[in-house]
């Protein structure tokens, strides 16, 4: 069975590329190129030139089949049933935990399924505030009393976050009587660490940041951030939605005790995504949605649950999209996450030289020259016309089959901060070819032009 | 479908000129009469338009906005006001109206000039259906402070 997911017998790809591997090439994006049906389509008159892969990714041929070959080989409810089909299912379903789990350098039984990036932070979120109300009901041992939050407590994020790290958190702190404080950004968007070792203290229960700006394109200081909550023993989540795709992620080596992720960004299917949890925290944390398939014994009463992670995975799980993403994680370590982080660092590059030498245009995050916080911008660059809304942008694009995004990124926040509502954003992947840059920043410097503003490529 | 069916010179006129924004202008005589205010954001792309209306004698004294988006939506507001100022309640309803079932008739609904005048360029917009929502904010926010101001 060709298409069975076999676990990786090392951790992250980094671990494997002993030597010096030849460089992710235009060459061999175009090759890749051929293995995602979806890039191989005209667009208003036009070859499709993606450049949303920062929302979400396409999926290779493998991905398609590995979930199609699923339903048609070995579709059943897992963990429960005695039949083949059954055992064939429940297989699939945790070798691809074991594969995804291996490919962000944690243990199968620290990986929890979940339906999306946005689910796995609600679920630690929800965690922490049924644990705040164990330890008042005085349910559950002194190992849980660690993860209640009350007034005084506070919960500390940065400006730069999308919704999805900020709004759970809100809401936690509204639900406890904690207190949200955040690190601020200055007018580029560099957090400021200063103000970080100020906020981060005796009172910090929880920290939680993304790895790489879903806006700025830049990767967050994560040593230091993770150390500086540490030393108060407050407890790290880290948003690695553009991280895990775009760069190797051993979330061990980072020391965070929380990681989530979404699959449909790195070449899996909607619907499923992940949170790594440090195992004696996640066997130690209530539940967050309970019922079926979550218990040991159930009384009229009561219920007791069972470790990580089917703790947290109640009801009927996504099977065949989580064989989808073990495919998906194989398809990008076979290719190299070194590789593909090295090299969406030179498209990330590109785009940013592109696009800050337009008249008029104004890049958002590091300049094409800069690295924040000793690391390059990675293949993202959102940025603002002036005297053009986003919205006009996107379609002037699109009408030449460039696709983008335009809006606020799901980060108000930090558009506010920069002095604005909406921009624009470029984001590439391994498919992405220097041609596609090319013609994207080729259009962009056309936009002031056709609506009536004066606009000039630089020099 | 080209771009230029979309922007069509009056919207992009419209919204770089933007007739009837700002609202320092008229309070003194908005305040005299009374007027409705309302308010309405666009959460997918944060569009957001404010509109006063006056109402005195019988017709829309004064129709005025405050906002910032895409040219679509702001070029709607322009176009909005020069069309409502002086209308009758029946003639503003009825233009709201004629708009509203031209624009979201995915190219179905001509544009009748006669009723619409400027806002017939806007016909275009009727099949991109993700900006529908842009030409159509400032006309919501209009009805709803049109409603508050009485008609």
């Amino acid at each position: 069975m060709a298409l069975v997911s076999i676990p990786a017998p090392l951790r992250p790809a980094q671990a494997a590329t002993a030597g010096a591997p030849a460089a992710l090439d235009d060459a061999e994006a175009e090759r890749i190129r051929r293995d995602f049906p979806a890039l191989e389509q005209e667009v208003n008159g036009h070859p499709l030139v993606y450049l949303d892969s920062g929302a979400t990714s396409q999926k290779p041929r493998s991905v398609l089949e590995a979930e199609q070959d699923f339903y048609e080989t070995r579709n059943a409810a897992v963990h429960r049933g005695a039949h083949e089909l059954a055992v064939r299912a429940t297989d699939a379903y945790e070798d691809a935990r074991a594969t995804v789990a291996a490919f962000v350098g944690a243990d199968a039984d620290e990986l929890v399924w979940t339906s999306n990036a946005t689910e796995a932070l609600n679920l630690v979120a929800y965690a922490f505030s049924n644990a705040t109300v164990w330890a008042e009901r005085g349910r559950g041992g002194a190992e849980l009393r660690r993860f209640a939050l009350g007034p005084g407590d506070e919960i500390v994020v940065t400006e730069l976050e999308h919704h999805a790290n900020l709004i759970p958190w809100q809401e936690l702190a509204f639900r406890t009587g904690a207190v949200l404080r955040y690190i601020p950004i200055d007018d580029d968007g560099r957090l400021d660490l200063d103000a970080a070792r100020q906020i981060i203290g005796a009172r910090t229960r929880l920290l939680a940041f993304s790895h790489a700006s879903n806006v700025l394109g830049s990767v967050s200081p994560v040593e230091e951030l993770v150390d500086l909550a540490h030393r108060v023993d407050a407890f790290v989540v880290l948003d690695a939605c553009q991280s895990a795709p775009h760069m190797p992620l051993d979330v061990k080596a980072l020391g965070v005790d929380f990681a989530a992720f979404s699959g449909h960004k790195m070449l899996a299917p909607t619907g499923i995504g992940a949170l790594y949890g440090r195992r004696e925290l996640l066997d130690a944390l209530p539940p967050f949605l309970v019922g079926g398939s979550m218990i040991t014994t159930v009384t009229m009463e009561r219920a007791e649950y069972l470790p990580a992670p089917q703790r947290f995975e109640a009801g009927t799980q996504r099977i065949s999209q989580a064989v989808a993403f073990a495919a998906a994680v194989d398809y990008l370590r076979e290719t190299g996450m070194e590789r593909i982080a090295e090299r969406e660092a030179r498209l990330g590059a590109r785009l940013a030289e592109g696009i800050a030498a337009i008249d008029g245009v104004r890049l958002l995050g590091p300049a094409p020259d800069e690295e924040w916080y000793g690391h390059p911008r990675f293949g993202i660059a959102a940025f603002d016309v002036a005297g053009v809304h986003a919205h006009d942008v996107g379609q002037y694009l699109d009408s030449l089959g460039i696709a983008v995004r335009v809006g606020h990124h799901c980060a108000q926040p930090l558009h506010r901060r920069l002095g604005l509502t909406a921009s624009t954003r470029a984001s590439a992947y391994l498919y992405t070819t220097e041609a596609d840059i090319d013609a994207f920043v080729a259009a962009l410097a056309d936009v002031r032009g056709y609506f009536g503003l004066t606009s000039k490529a630089g020099s | 479908m080209s771009l230029d069916s979309l922007y069509q010179q009056v919207i992009l006129d419209h919204s770089k000129e933007r007739h009837g924004s700002g609202f320092a202008e008229w309070l003194a005589e908005a305040e005299a009469v009374g007027y409705g205010e309302s308010h309405q954001l666009n959460p997918v792309c944060g569009d957001e338009v404010t509109v006063r209306v006056a109402v005195a004698d019988g017709a829309v004294q004064s129709l005025r906005w405050e906002g910032q988006g895409c040219s679509i939506s702001m070029a709607s507001a322009s176009v909005l006001h020069d069309l409502a100022e002086g209308a009758t309640p029946a003639e503003f309803h009825g233009l709201v109206d004629a708009f509203r079932e031209m624009i979201r008739s995915r190219g179905q609904v001509q544009a009748d000039p006669e009723v619409l005048g400027d806002a017939a360029a806007f016909e275009g917009v009727s099949r991109y259906a993700a900006r529908v929502k842009c030409a159509m904010i400032a006309w919501v926010a209009a009805e709803d402070a049109a409603r508050q101001a009485g008609i």
